[in-house]
């Protein structure tokens, strides 16, 4: 097959996705009495303005870490649905750490990162000693863990960490952790953007970990594909049993992956704490959620998951500009993010059997080159 | 009369091969037909069109005088076609009148099974057939030779008038084959047409009243037993002269390489596996191991490349006590390791065929710099493999599943003997693949043996194992119960020691 041919179809199964994501929300938008046209016109011409994307950017760097974290996880055969308790208890457990310090900026920042990724890690590492030593399986277990970090663990320490008098954010007071010394906060990116561009205005501000998503994703990409580690756990992800003949050892890989997938949830929380420098009573939620479809949607692969947060996140942005401008109900987003994700996977498994008949048929022709 | 089976023009094209190129087949009601070749000859490929379970991409098929199109088994049974796989199917923990009835289940009102009248066709369909089986054991409990019984009765109870059995042998020692036989003779004289494929040319020409066979894909010729000798048979089947195992000289050295002491293997339950086991393979020496499967061969491979833990007894590599070291620990330190199972633990499907020829080496080079995969040297190592070893793919970038299997076979075994082991474990490595193969791993065996191999040669073909090895030693019921020397040794008297109905005191 040649190498057009194989792009082509790797393509054609998410863009099918898409299409039929987008007949599905018009037929359903014909129904409720809006007009698709004038949606979807809002949609675009909104995310077509330069606040907007950055909007769009900050809304899809977590929603990247998210989806990488799911990816390492099932590039292994493991569900982690777990991403979301890892990163919120990461998220709180950095904000206080970081709360608690006063260091130069570099150190300060890189502390935090640190502490997030290593409260990540060992919190999703728990599910994963869990299914080593006792054979729990670790979709069950992340899901109590979820539970336990977030209704459990968070909801206890934000009440012993929380700020007196609550936090100031903007001309509002929240209640959040004590906040942390602007030498913690990543810098946003706005200077950089607005070298090539105008001035960002509205008090927008492209987020930093940004760059820290785009480190990810390179990081992920060279790991599992150029590494003899990622090796191994690909191996092991498509056969345990030959993996472990081959001297790949079973136990270690799954805490391995484990720990790696929830020290990327645990840069998860990272955009919004970079940003407020405290962890909210409310923080943004079901982000780990959202990872799996990204996951999903991106084939685990670090581009595919990058075109499906930026996908994911265009929707959501997009969301708010239909309820302002009343084309059409807010609600036709998460139907399309739905069907989105739906249509993907029936796609996949089609393209699947095409590529495969169409390896069968090219390789019938071969054996006439090949010596007997 | 029309024949049961008449297969016209059948061709079926697959990755890398052509598996069935206008082929014709007729088989008359109410005999036995044997299909011979070597594996990639198209064998498995055109019984499974017959059953439905491939479509062909031309040819017709008429059963009993009807033309047919198949789309599943079903619509084979439907037509009285059953198939008797390789592989057992049998859910381990049902009883056998629940395997036989599965999927098939004789429903009472409110869906409960009517396992009355399910026993009572059972006995009949056992009685008709001269075939016995308990329907209330455990499939857990039975025997080889029973459970392959067990699935004969299930396509029986189907309604099966024409029989599949797909390399019903294999898996059989000499005994159960003569039970099977038997059986196979009153099936016909009950009025079944069996259809069966079968590698071993002396079986085939004792039981078989026709004779068809196949290669590279093609029907070559149809034939009577009475009129062929089982060397005919063999140069129809290759096409040239067949190859045997046999080694020439020793090469045997006096210098231990794979030592094993004392070797005992218990189960979660505590059920002892393998009973102090000791055994010794030199520098240059095929030590074989003969046994009805599941007596303990399994467990003292995987003893020895470090998937099981020995609770007792040490596991030596050129003097080092590797008893407690890791699976990669050994494989780096020269411990080669061709599966009994290739699709389970040699190889990686979905991956590409140097992803594939990687494993097990993964950490070394040329596969490896450092902690980096090197994908340049795991190419040309792998381009080199498919040149050495005969592997026929258009390129090393082609998924592993689109190989044969006796192409996967060769890449395994090009993979393991490229590496430069001091040790190597081969359990059944010519298992299920066609005899050019085999004389080709034969020969890289032996090779490997005149340059100082150490080999550990598990084996159920026991020509293999006698031919190949430099000591055969008998394992039953986990213990090594006979050492015997394979120049004076016959197939007949290693299945009487393999069976326990000859024994020795263990010398070794």
């Amino acid at each position: 097959m040649s190498t057009g041919r194989r792009v082509i179809l790797g393509l054609a199964a998410p863009v099918a996705a898409l299409v039929f994501a987008v007949v599905t929300s018009s037929i359903v938008l014909l129904i409720s009495g809006s007009d698709p046209l004038a949606a979807y016109g809002d949609m675009f011409s909104h995310a077509a303005k330069l606040e907007t994307l950055v909007d769009l950017l900050n809304r899809a760097t977590p929603l990247y870490l998210a989806g990488v974290a799911v990816a390492i996880g099932f590039r292994m055969n493991l569900f982690n649905i777990g991403v979301e308790g890892q990163y919120l208890l990461a998220f709180l457990v950095a904000a206080h750490v970081g709360s608690l310090v006063s260091l130069p900026a570099v150190l300060h920042i890189s502390l935090i990162l640190i502490v997030a990724m290593s409260v990540g890690g060992a919190y999703a590492g728990v599910a994963g000693v869990l299914k080593v030593t006792r054979g729990v399986n670790e979709v069950i277990s992340t899901i109590m863990l979820n539970a336990i970090a977030i209704t459990g663990i968070s909801a206890w320490l934000i009440k012993e960490w929380q700020a007196e008098g609550g936090v100031r954010a903007g001309t509002t007071t929240r209640t959040g952790t004590t906040p942390i010394d602007d030498s913690g906060l990543l810098p946003g990116l706005n200077g950089v953007v607005e070298v090539f561009t105008r001035e960002i205005g509205q008090g927008k501000e492209l987020t930093g970990v940004f760059v820290i998503a785009v480190v990810v994703g390179v990081w992920y990409h060279v790991f599992i594909n150029r590494t003899v580690l990622g090796f191994d756990l690909r191996a092991t992800g498509i056969n345990p049993f030959a993996a472990r003949v081959g001297g790949v050892p079973p136990g270690r890989m799954i805490v391995l992956a484990m720990v790696l997938s929830g020290a990327v949830a645990g840069l998860i929380g990272m955009t919004e704490l970079m940003q407020t420098g405290f962890y909210p009573a409310n923080p943004i939620q079901s982000l780990g959620f959202a990872g799996i479809a990204a996951a999903l949607l991106g084939r685990n692969n670090p581009f595919g998951i990058a075109v499906a947060a930026l996908i994911f996140a265009f929707l959501d942005v997009s969301s708010g500009v239909l309820q302002f401008t009343g084309a059409a109900p807010r609600e036709i987003v998460v139907i399309m993010q739905g069907v989105i994700i739906l249509a993907a996977v029936i796609a996949y498994e089609i393209m699947r059997r095409v590529r495969e008949r169409d390896e069968a048929r090219h390789a019938s022709a071969a054996p006439a080159e090949v010596p007997a | 009369m029309e024949p049961a089976i008449e297969l016209t023009g059948i061709t079926k094209r697959f990755p890398g091969v052509i598996a069935n190129e206008n082929v014709s087949l007729t088989v008359e009601r109410g005999e036995i037909h044997a299909i011979c070749g070597e594996n990639g000859a198209g064998k498995s490929t055109l019984m499974k069109i017959l059953y439905g379970m491939q479509p062909a991409d031309e040819g017709t098929i008429r059963v009993m005088g009807q033309d047919v199109h198949f789309s599943s088994p079903n619509d084979a049974l439907a037509v009285g076609i059953g198939m008797v796989h390789q592989h057992f199917m049998l859910a381990d923990q049902l009883t056998v009148l629940e395997n036989v009835i599965l999927g098939a289940e004789p429903v009472l009102r409110g869906g409960r099974i009517d396992f009355e009248t399910a026993g009572e066709h059972l006995r009949e369909v056992g009685e008709a057939y001269g075939l016995t089986v308990s329907g209330d054991d455990l499939a857990e409990t039975l025997e080889v030779g029973e459970r392959q019984r067990v699935e004969i009765i299930k396509v029986l109870f189907r309604g099966a008038k024409i029989l599949i059995l797909d390399e019903p042998t294999a898996v059989l020692v000499p005994q159960e084959v003569e039970e099977l036989f038997r059986n196979m003779r009153e099936l016909k004289a009950a009025g079944t047409t069996i259809l069966f494929i079968d590698h071993k040319l002396d079986e085939v020409l004792e039981i078989a009243d026709t004779i068809t066979v196949l290669r590279q894909g093609r029907s070559v010729a149809t034939v009577k037993p009475s009129d062929v000798t089982d060397r005919d048979l063999a140069e129809l089947m290759v096409g040239s002269e067949l190859p045997t195992p046999a080694t020439t000289g020793s090469t045997v050295t006096d210098e231990v390489v794979l030592e094993v002491e004392g070797l005992t293997v218990l189960d979660e339950d505590e059920r002892v596996l393998l009973d102090d086991v000791s055994l010794r393979v030199h520098r240059g020496e095929v030590v074989g191991i003969a046994g009805v499967e599941g007596n303990g061969q399994a467990e003292l491979v995987e003893a020895i490349v470090g998937t099981a833990n020995a609770s007792a007894g040490t596991i030596s590599l050129l003097g080092d006590d590797i008893t407690a070291r890791s699976v990669r620990h050994r494989r780096e330190h020269g411990i080669g390791y061709i599966p009994m199972d290739r699709h389970r633990e040699g190889l990686l499907l979905s991956a590409p065929l140097w992803e594939t020829a990687s494993l097990g080496h993964q950490t070394r080079e040329p596969f490896a710099k450092g902690p980096w995969v090197d994908r340049a040297g795991a190419r040309a190592r792998t381009e080199l493999i498919r040149e050495e070893f005969d592997v026929r793919t258009p390129n090393v970038d082609v998924p592993t599943h689109a190989l044969s299997g006796g192409n996967q076979q060769k890449l395994i075994v090009g993979r393991e003997m490229s590496a430069d082991p001091v040790a190597l474990l081969a359990a059944h490595p010519t298992r299920g693949i066609d005899v050019g193969a085999q004389a080709a791993i034969w020969d890289d065996i032996r090779e490997a043996r005149a340059a100082g191999l150490a080999t550990l040669l598990i084996s159920a073909d026991l020509d293999e194992l006698i031919g190949l090895s430099d000591t055969v030693l008998v394992i039953m019921r986990g213990r090594i119960v006979a050492t015997l020397d394979p120049a004076t040794l016959t197939p007949r008297d290693l299945g009487s020691y393999m069976t326990g109905a000859a024994s020795q005191e263990a010398s070794g």
